[in-house]
């Protein structure tokens, strides 16, 4: 009996000490092999008396059970410590950069755009656009300018020479809008404008989104209403808001529209200028077949840069159209 | 405009401060641009009197000033200005001033000799922006008196930006009423008297064309003070105006100017031959103008013209012959009302823009002018004395602007602001702008003033009340909006989709001028004119773009200039087409690469960008349509592209754009060190897309079949795919091109092409007979069509 416990102490402590899978098989033929040291015990128990037998046999199959235990952890446990230890031979340097090509990005005239389309598409506008190649017509006549008068002036037309220009406000969309349809009108009109100016806070080519709203019983208070809805939601913040008496030909009561803005140096927050409005001029209307009479609406026409610069914080107007690509990379 | 706060509250009585008062302004429509203090930085400049002028020993352009400035013994002060005299007063720096340019004074020697101060122009005390010479002091104020009691410099200048409508607004006593009407005080103005004539001395006034010039009136004035100078108070209101005093008679009608709006001129009476008239310039005809140019003269100008010949533009400039200067004595006034449409656009078209011109096109108040000629003429009589003889006015009432009543409705203006206005608020808003307004039962009847060129409609009164009432009393409604959805479409792709498309793709978008060089753009479009501006802002700006790819080449060229090796650009915008007298304006979709195929990585070759770089990004945009078989590319010419390396696009058979290599001379005439590959597609075909349309996923197993065939070198892929996907029909499920290769192990001027055809049934696994079927009509096909031998 001893001589079993003895040898169970001893295979089970070789088992705890063995290193690797293989040392462990060898124990496990050592032990329980066809020649093993407790195989050879189960085949002396032939030549025992019955009464011994069964307690002798009862203690070697215990033991061999034990040790076929002892086995079966220690090969699981070596086991698992081999796969990690192979997995770990293979790890990679995952701090290394990713492979493959580096995503562009977005002009950030296209995003304020877009985000400015996609803030009016929700309040319910539809978006319409113009050529950008118009006539006397369209960019001045039909929007009340009178012949000669000097607020033609201040608008810096292109001209081609022959009565064509290029167009100085998206406001001719309103007009092609007009004509084609019949009211009620709801557009944004986005897209490129140009004047024949060009210093630090001019491009001779810049973007504006024009809106157009025409209805029975439209007023100024909705006027005033959907641009603030549209600046807070532009910004994400709630700003103040100022409206100023001033002169488009094609509006009357004009407005320009102020914003309260910190400079973010400290300063107190001081008015910036955003965009122009007013009530869509009766004359205007009258020329598009529309009776004033009966509809009455609001445009509003802003510049895409300025909000863009706004925005983001860019200073200098002509960097949008410089594309260097250390300026562009900065958008997404 | 700039406006004097001082003049302002001789007008106004009100206990507002000056940030207030532009506050106001500014809510009514006249747009503050700047408040500035006068006098800031002044408070040690004093009244100096100069005793004695000697030249200076070291210099011949300095002189040596003994000065009393009130400090004890005089001071000696180097001046280099060369109207200093001995006997007059100058403004003096006293050594510790710092003025407001940033000047300090010291105690110093300039060319060995001791000066103890400055004597100061009208610039150094940034008063004006230019002057000849020191600012002399006319009015006796002892020496040592402050050059800001002086002068009278606690001012502060309020700068108003005026719209085109405001014409009324170009004077003092336009701003003042607007201002009183919006603070709802009365306005004080000035009393002028008519002048009692002291002689009958007329000059004859001819109107030849009196519907430019309506109403002319005038006036002689004999025997004036040559000598006399204008007083302190007149010249600092011109100043602060922005305008230079020159002499007395000039200086009067520009104060006219200012206080009424009304722009004067005055002529020398003893150059002037004959009479004055009113009247067209004949073709060709010239005059010698006041800034010393001889222009020559449109048979549509407006001219005053005596006997011989014209002596002013009418309402823009005065002529050299017949002005007054410092020995005039005898003047002959000129107030006229010259039409708007009469002198519109004529100054600018001789480069001009003058104060009078500037008012005229606008209109200037035409009731007022024999106002303007008695209120210059007290002035002149108080500065200069002098004999005026009776007003003069030729006036044809025809041709003045007339000025009805405007109804103004209740219920249109509560509708069109938002908002209810008291009807008393309502009146006194307008009577406040000096209009008559009488109640009629759905409102008011209105008359504007004659200054109001503006008031012709009811909603010109709506905008009237509204910017008095004050826009910030209008509510902000929101809410209730017209119903109707905007529409939704997916028979296009948005533009937005195309961009994420190449920016996923490692594009940046640019946005490049419309306009590009003349030259370069022919070049891109092979010969053809482009649209050409009348009057570019640049001479490489002077054409409507044919093609998004000279910017974006110009683009690269400036990003490779400055350390960038790997360009990928796009840009989505218009290009200008001139086609059968029709201009047609095409949105496209451009982009440009150059550089590495990747971005430097540890990990991947560094190999350069080809065609087919560019091509996959067009087959990206091409999926998204939905319907990529609707696209075909084809070996196309491109006078831009390089021979061999360029292709179109086509869709549904029509061609969409091109592709491919930008020919190497272009490349070097842009200065970029390799050819950039180039695409441009029309956005609208491009963008055209189906909704998607759903097929049964086969639950069957696909089986792959390889091919190698052995065709001419220029028989194109494309055609082999084509056959093969026509011969298969529904059961190609996929179709690749795994290798090309041309080499040693084929015939010279042949080239293998590796397929792997995919081959599906959506009904039942294919059998091997079948399979062997297909494959055998494929290559019997492809040995048919295009000559191909199968490689073993």
């Amino acid at each position: 009996m001893n001589a079993v416990t003895e040898l169970q102490t001893r295979a089970l402590a070789a088992i705890e000490a063995s290193e690797n899978l293989q040392s462990l098989d060898d124990l496990r033929v050592r032990y329980l092999g066809k020649k093993g040291e407790i195989t050879a015990q189960l085949k002396s128990l032939g030549s025992m008396e019955p009464e011994q037998r069964k307690a002798f046999g009862q203690a070697v199959n215990a033991a061999r059970d034990a040790l076929n235990q002892a086995i079966a952890a220690r090969r699981s446990l070596l086991e698992s410590q081999a796969l990690e230890n192979r997995l770990l031979s293979e790890k990679v340097d995952v701090s290394l950069p990713g492979r493959g090509e580096q995503r562009g990005g977005l002009h950030p005239v296209t995003m304020a755009m877009e985000r400015a389309i996609g803030i009016f598409t929700k309040l319910g506008f539809d978006v319409a656009t113009g050529p950008e190649v118009e006539d006397d017509h369209y960019n001045f006549e039909a929007l009340n300018f009178p012949p000669h008068h000097p607020a033609r002036a201040m608008h810096d037309t292109f001209y081609f020479g022959d009565g064509r220009l290029l167009r100085t406000h998206t406001s001719p969309v309103q007009i092609r809008v007009m004509e084609i349809s019949k009211p009620p009108y709801r557009i944004i009109a986005p897209g490129k404008v140009f004047r024949s100016d060009s210093d630090q806070t001019h491009t001779p080519m810049f973007h504006q989104v024009e809106g157009l709203l025409v209805g029975e019983g439209v007023s100024m208070a909705d006027l005033k209403g959907v641009l603030h809805t549209f600046v807070n939601a532009f910004f994400e913040r709630s700003l103040a808001m100022r409206f100023r008496p001033s002169y488009f030909p094609f509006t009357e009561p004009s407005a320009e529209v102020d914003i309260g803005w910190e400079k973010g140096d400290g300063s107190e927050p001081g008015w910036l200028e955003i965009l122009g409005c007013g009530m869509v001029h009766p004359n205007v209307l009258r020329g598009c077949d529309v009776d004033p009479e009966k509809y009455t609406g609001y445009a509003f026409g802003m510049g895409i840069e300025r909000l863009a610069m706004l925005r983001y914080g860019v200073t200098d107007l002509r960097q949008f159209f410089e594309n260097d690509l250390e300026f562009l990379r900065q958008f997404h | 405009m700039k406006i004097s706060e001082q003049w302002l509250r001789e007008w106004l009585d009100t206990e507002l401060d000056a940030a207030a008062l532009a506050d106001r302004l500014t809510s009514l429509g006249l747009e503050v641009d700047s408040v500035e203090p006068l006098g800031a930085g002044l408070d040690q400049v004093v009244v100096g009197r100069v005793l004695e002028v000697l030249p200076h020993p070291n210099a011949d352009r300095l002189s040596l000033c003994r000065v009393d400035a009130g400090t004890g013994a005089p001071l000696q002060i180097v001046c280099g200005a060369p109207n200093v005299e001995a006997e007059r007063s100058y403004p003096v720096a006293l050594v510790g001033a710092t003025l407001p340019g940033g000047l300090e004074i010291r105690g110093t020697e300039i060319r060995d000799v001791r000066s103890e101060g400055m004597l100061c122009s009208a610039v150094e005390l940034g008063l004006t922006d230019d002057a000849d010479g020191l600012l002399e002091l006319t009015d006796e104020s002892p020496p040592g008196t402050a050059i800001t009691d002086a002068l009278g410099l606690d001012d502060v200048i309020i700068d108003v930006d005026l719209t085109p409508n405001r014409a009324d607004c170009f004077s003092m006593l336009g701003v003042a009423r607007d201002l009183s009407a919006g603070l709802g005080i009365d306005l004080k103005l000035p009393r002028t008297l008519p002048v009692l004539p002291v002689m009958d001395e007329t000059f004859p006034i001819d109107v030849t064309a009196p519907d430019a010039c309506p109403r002319f009136a005038g006036r002689v004035i004999r025997d004036l003070d040559a000598s006399a100078n204008s007083p302190t108070w007149l010249k600092e209101r011109l100043r602060r105006a922005g305008l230079r005093p020159i002499q007395a008679i000039v200086d009067v009608t520009n104060y006219v100017m200012l206080e009424y709006g009304q722009p004067m001129h005055a002529y020398d009476l003893e150059r002037l031959n004959g009479r004055v008239d009113a009247r067209l310039a004949r073709a060709g005809e010239r005059v010698d103008l006041l800034d010393g140019r001889n222009v020559e003269l449109d048979d549509d100008v407006l001219v005053i013209a005596d006997d011989t010949g014209p002596v002013a533009m009418a309402g823009v400039m005065g002529g050299a012959a017949s002005a007054v200067d410092k020995h005039t004595t005898h003047v002959f006034l000129e107030s006229a009302f010259f039409a708007p449409a009469a002198v519109a656009g004529r100054a600018r078209r001789y480069g001009m823009h003058t104060d009078a011109s500037m008012r005229f096109e606008r209109g200037v108040d035409p009731a007022h002018q024999g106002r303007a000629v008695e209120r210059a003429t007290a002035l002149l009589l108080e500065i200069a004395g002098g004999r005026p003889g009776p007003l003069l006015e030729v006036v044809n009432e025809t041709y003045l602007p007339a000025h009805g009543s405007v109804a103004l409705r209740r219920a249109r203006l509560a509708q069109l602001l938002g908002v209810d206005i008291p009807d008393q608020v309502v009146s006194d808003i307008l009577r406040g702008l000096d209009m008559r307004v009488e109640t009629t039962d759905v409102g008011w009847a209105v008359s504007a003033p004659p200054s109001r060129f503006d008031i012709a409609l009811e909603v010109d009164l709506i905008e009237e009340v509204a910017r008095v009432f004050g826009y910030d009393q209008i509510p902000e409604q929101t809410g209730a909006m017209p119903g109707s959805l905007p529409s939704v479409t997916e028979s296009a792709v948005s533009l937005s989709r195309a961009r994420a498309v190449l920016v996923d793709a490692g594009y940046q978008e640019a946005v490049t001028w419309s306009f590009v060089d003349a030259e370069l753009d022919r070049r891109f479009a092979g010969g053809r004119d482009a649209l050409a501006l009348a009057n570019p802002i640049a001479s490489h700006l002077a054409v409507m773009r044919q093609s998004l790819w000279p910017g974006l080449c110009q683009a690269a060229a400036y990003n490779l200039a400055r350390q960038q090796e790997r360009v990928l650009l796009f840009e989505s915008g218009v290009r200008f087409i001139q086609q059968n007298n029709e201009l047609l304006e095409e949105n496209m979709i451009a982009g440009l690469a150059t550089g590495p195929r990747l971005p430097e990585q540890w990990d991947a070759p560094a190999t350069s960008a080809d065609l087919f770089d560019i091509k996959c990004v067009i087959e990206s945009l091409a999926g998204l349509s939905g319907d990529p078989e609707s696209f075909e590319f084809r070996a196309a010419k491109h006078p831009a592209l390089r021979p061999g390396r360029s292709a179109e696009v086509l869709r549904f058979g029509r061609r969409i754009g091109n592709f491919g290599e930008l020919h190497p001379t272009l490349a070097k005439a842009l200065d970029l060190p390799a050819a950039p590959l180039l695409f441009e597609l029309l956005a609208g075909p491009l963008l055209a897309a189906v909704p998607p349309r759903y097929r049964p996923v086969s639950r069957f197993p696909a089986v792959r079949r390889d091919l190698a065939v052995v065709v001419g070198q220029d028989v194109p892929a494309g055609e082999l795919l084509t056959a093969i996907r026509l011969e298969v029909g529904t059961r190609l499920a996929e179709l690749r091109v795994f290798d090309v290769y041309t080499g040693e192990k084929v015939e010279t001027g042949s080239k293998s092409v590796a397929l792997g055809l995919i081959l599906q049934d959506t009904s039942r696994t294919l059998t091997d007979a079948e399979v062997e079927g297909i494959m055998h009509g494929v290559v019997g096909c492809l040995a048919r069509e295009f000559n191909a031998a199968i490689r073993e």
